[in-house]
């Protein structure tokens, strides 16, 4: 049987094949490499992660495959990719807009800006069947309802016709799997598809693309940062670092008996679901209290008119010297607004703030100044957090000579800090452009601690960072709490960080404290059924996990 | 790259600081070297323009309305005025229009964008008065004002400078509204910096760039809004020679005697073109962003 060898033989041959693929990096550029002497292959009804912290090459690598890198910056200069036996690197921009799609088709982080927001999210999808096919409106609208039902998105017939602000993040990237798979390409690249998303909708889409890639039995490169999610989708796992494979191998064998001491640090660095046992709390008086805390954000307007939203309803929270308090939430929880009425960014609606038993909630800007040194804040993103006009010195004693401390004095301080952070006092010259996005989260650090505050608040502080660095930034901030003794307020989306860190976890839902306890009990029997959904979701089994 | 060494002690990274200097600058555009060329030359001829000009309002009936020659290079006038000198001596009004104008918009505008943009509550009073400043013809409003008061040079900065300023405003304001979210500018905040400092030490620096692009375009249209002001006989009085009211006095000769008309009306374009330039090689340089797009 001639015919059943063929489809036997084309079964056999990888859908992707990369052999030694070298692009190069402009010049100037921190290495001579995007990607070097990078070989994997990718078979029919495999999912493959290509795993890697930022920098790692592994987006080039995508973006190379797809032929999206501009290549007057990133040139390939080695190697072939392969795709279904055709190198991709030969062919010509038309040629490559004729696969890209058909053959071959990429979803990206960015659910909201890799979908034009004028375009209703049908015509998106069948601008596609546009393009590449040729057939009717009528039949076009057929495939694109067929195609939005395929990625089980609620009602496609009423949902062909809105505009993607319309819908959820979950939606969009629903939305977005559709248009990449409308033409049944046999390669899907998906690059950090959930990381943009919270867990809940992030464990739902990673259901998607398994399902779909086993009944379309293509298969799919999925480029991510994230173990749990490698633990939880990946049939095979490429690692990555510094443009180069470290390690690859069935997802058993490089999670279980990692070969390569870098991996081994990489999972070994991923926080455990299990809160380790911490010591007692000395629960005398808490330094920070809030009661019946409550924040609206906008107004009826002079008609009557206008959206209103309840960001935090009702909130009771107390944070005693020494203790780690964790606020978990997924995105539009009010996680992050409670952190801002608590330093006074924004003035709470109605409530209590209390620090050491003074209530600052409806204090005016002069009368809250000298408590502005009691409570401190570490933002999310390490790049926007450092005025970049100054140097890191000038940024950690602006605070301490607000309070008349004599410049000489602040900077003797901020050159202990500096080493309590662990980086050289003399970097205090330098500008934050200089260091990477761990060093500034220590030096953002570094500025808290210059303020000498009782209560410290991480909104989001580890969420940026690669998990490496986030580790250690994680110790840091567990370090200074003992040291100092402060009442920290720890926010994060990410349940397993919070399990390491925090003495009690409080969980918040549209605006409402929904549960709270300590650590272990919150994780061991979680009792709201939201607390039960987001542990579920946490992506990766934790056998794989069980480091720090 | 945000992979941390596994010992942190400090590493410097490369400084990744872009090269703004001036010969980056003409290296990248050689087009701003003539521009600015151009504008030198049109500063220091307005500069020592009563050393080297003859006198520009000196009458002689008798050569009245002669072509360009080797006595007057750019001909008479009606009046024997030697066009040349009048020429030059309208390069002093006209920068000096322009470049006051500039100044006092982006002063006054910053000053009220800051404002406008930090303070909530009196965010939608400035902007109202802007909006309503901007609802009026520029070039009526100045008509308005000029017979009103008189026309002196003053009377015509003011009059150009009021209908640029809500422009600025909006720039500065709509810079401040993106940098007062930025995380270090709430730091500042979280840590007990006072409102003036906050602006001026964390906001304020952020909104120079922009502001010296806008400045040259102001500068530009503010010349050139002189020049009409002058043309129709509402600017800087006669017996000032500007270009504008130069090219309106040779408008009844302009078939007979084009001179008149052509070389303020160059000397207008080369200026404007020269401020022009300039501005785009700094907003180039400036604002990164546009200038990958080009």
């Amino acid at each position: 049987m001639p015919r059943a060898s063929q489809e036997a033989d084309a079964r056999a041959r990888p859908v992707l094949d990369v052999r030694g693929l070298s692009v190069t990096l402009p010049k100037g550029a921190d290495r001579p490499f995007a990607v070097e002497d990078v070989s994997f292959t990718v078979n029919r009804g495999e999912i493959v992660c290509v795993v890697g912290e930022s920098g790692s090459g592994k987006s080039v690598t995508g973006q190379t495959i797809m032929g999206l890198i501009p290549r007057k910056d990133l040139t390939p200069v080695a190697g072939e990719v392969n795709l279904l036996g055709e190198d991709m690197l030969k062919k010509t921009d038309a040629e490559l807009r004729a696969l890209r799609g058909a053959r071959m088709a990429m979803i990206f982080q960015e659910p909201m800006t890799a979908l034009n927001p004028v375009m209703k999210v049908g015509d998106q999808i069948a601008e596609i069947l546009e393009i590449h096919a040729s057939m009717g409106a009528a039949e076009r609208r057929a495939r694109v309802l067929e195609g939005m039902a395929d990625v089980n998105l609620p009602d496609p017939e009423l949902m062909i016709d809105s505009f993607p602000h319309q819908l959820s993040g979950g939606q969009r990237q629903r939305i977005m799997i559709a248009m990449a798979l409308v033409l049944e390409p046999t390669l899907l690249i998906a690059d950090e598809p959930t990381t943009a998303l919270d867990v809940t909708t992030q464990a739902q889409i990673l259901d998607l693309i398994k399902d779909i890639q086993t009944r379309h039995g293509m298969g799919v490169m999925f480029i991510t940062h994230d173990f749990g999610v490698v633990a939880e989708i990946a049939d095979r796992v490429v690692v990555m670092q510094n443009g180069r494979v470290v390690e690859q191998g069935t997802v058993e064998q490089v999670l279980t008996e990692p070969r390569e001491d870098y991996t081994r640090m990489l999972i070994g660095a991923v926080p455990s679901l299990t809160p380790p046992a911490r010591g007692p709390v000395d629960r005398g008086k808490p330094v920070l209290s809030t009661k019946g805390l409550e924040k609206i954000y906008g107004k009826l307007s002079l008609f009557g008119r206008g959206r209103v939203i309840h960001a935090a309803k009702n909130v009771e929270l107390r944070v005693h010297r020494g203790e780690t308090l964790g606020c978990v939430g997924e995105s539009g929880s009010g996680k992050s607004t409670v952190a801002r009425c608590i330093v006074r960014l924004v003035d709470p609606t109605s409530g209590e703030v209390r620090i050491d038993g003074t209530d600052i909630a409806g204090m005016s800007e002069k009368q809250l100044r000298p408590f502005r040194r009691d409570i401190q804040i570490v933002f999310q993103d390490p790049y926007r957090s450092l005025n970049p006009r100054r140097t890191v010195g000038q940024s950690i004693i602006e605070g301490p000579m607000n309070f008349s401390i004599a410049a000489e004095e602040a900077l003797r301080r901020a050159r202990e800090l500096m080493e309590v952070v662990g980086l050289s006092p003399d970097a205090l010259d330098r500008f934050p452009h200089q260091f990477s996005g761990g060093q500034r989260q220590r030096i953002c650090i570094a500025r808290a601690l210059a303020m000498e505050p009782k209560v410290l608040i991480a909104d989001e502080a580890v969420s940026a960072l690669d998990v490496s660095v986030q580790a250690q930034v994680l110790k840091l901030l567990d370090d200074v709490r003992k040291r100092f003794d402060l009442a920290m307020l720890f926010i994060t989306h990410d349940l397993r960080v919070a399990a390491q860190i925090c003495d009690r976890i409080m969980v918040m839902q549209h605006g409402v404290v929904v549960e709270h306890g300590p650590t272990a009990r919150v994780y061991a029997q979680p009792e709201h059924p939201y607390t039960k959904l987001l542990l579920e979701a946490a992506p990766g089994r934790d056998s794989y996990f069980a480091g720090t | 790259m945000g992979v941390d060494a596994k010992t942190v002690g400090f590493e410097p990274t490369p400084p990744s600081r872009k090269d703004a200097s001036l010969a980056s600058l003409l290296i990248r555009h050689p087009s701003v070297l003539w521009g600015g060329l151009l504008l030198i030359v049109m500063i220091l001829i307005a500069v020592l323009g009563p050393m080297i000009s003859a006198d520009p309002i000196a009458l002689d009936p008798i050569k009245r309305l002669k072509p360009p020659s080797a006595e007057f290079w750019f001909g008479t006038d009606y009046l024997g005025r030697n066009v040349l000198a009048r020429v030059i001596y309208g390069a002093r009004i006209s920068l000096a229009v322009g470049l006051t104008v500039a100044a006092i918009a982006v002063v006054a505008g910053l000053l009220m964008g800051l404002i406008a943009g930090y303070v909530r509550w009196l965010d939608s009073i400035i902007m109202r008065v802007m909006d309503g400043l901007m609802a009026i013809p520029g070039i009526l409003l100045a008509i308005a004002l000029i017979s009103l008061s008189g026309a002196t040079l003053l009377t015509v900065i003011v009059a150009i400078v009021i209908p640029e300023v809500p422009r600025v405003v909006r720039l500065v304001r709509s810079v401040v509204l993106s940098v007062r979210e930025e995380p270090y500018v709430e730091a500042a905040i979280a840590s007990g910096t006072k409102t003036p400092l906050v602006l001026f030490r964390h906001i304020l620096p952020n909104t120079i760039a922009p502001l010296i692009v806008q400045a040259t375009y102001i500068c530009g249209s503010a010349m050139l809004t002189e020049a009409i002001l002058g043309f129709i006989g509402a600017g800087i009085p006669p017996e000032i020679p500007s270009w504008g009211n130069i090219m309106s006095e040779g408008r009844t000769y302009f078939q007979l005697s084009p001179w008149i008309i052509f070389f303020p009306g160059v000397a207008l374009a080369l200026t404007v073109l020269a401020v022009n330039i300039v501005g785009d090689g700094l907003r180039d340089t400036l604002d990164p962003r546009i200038a990958r797009k080009m």
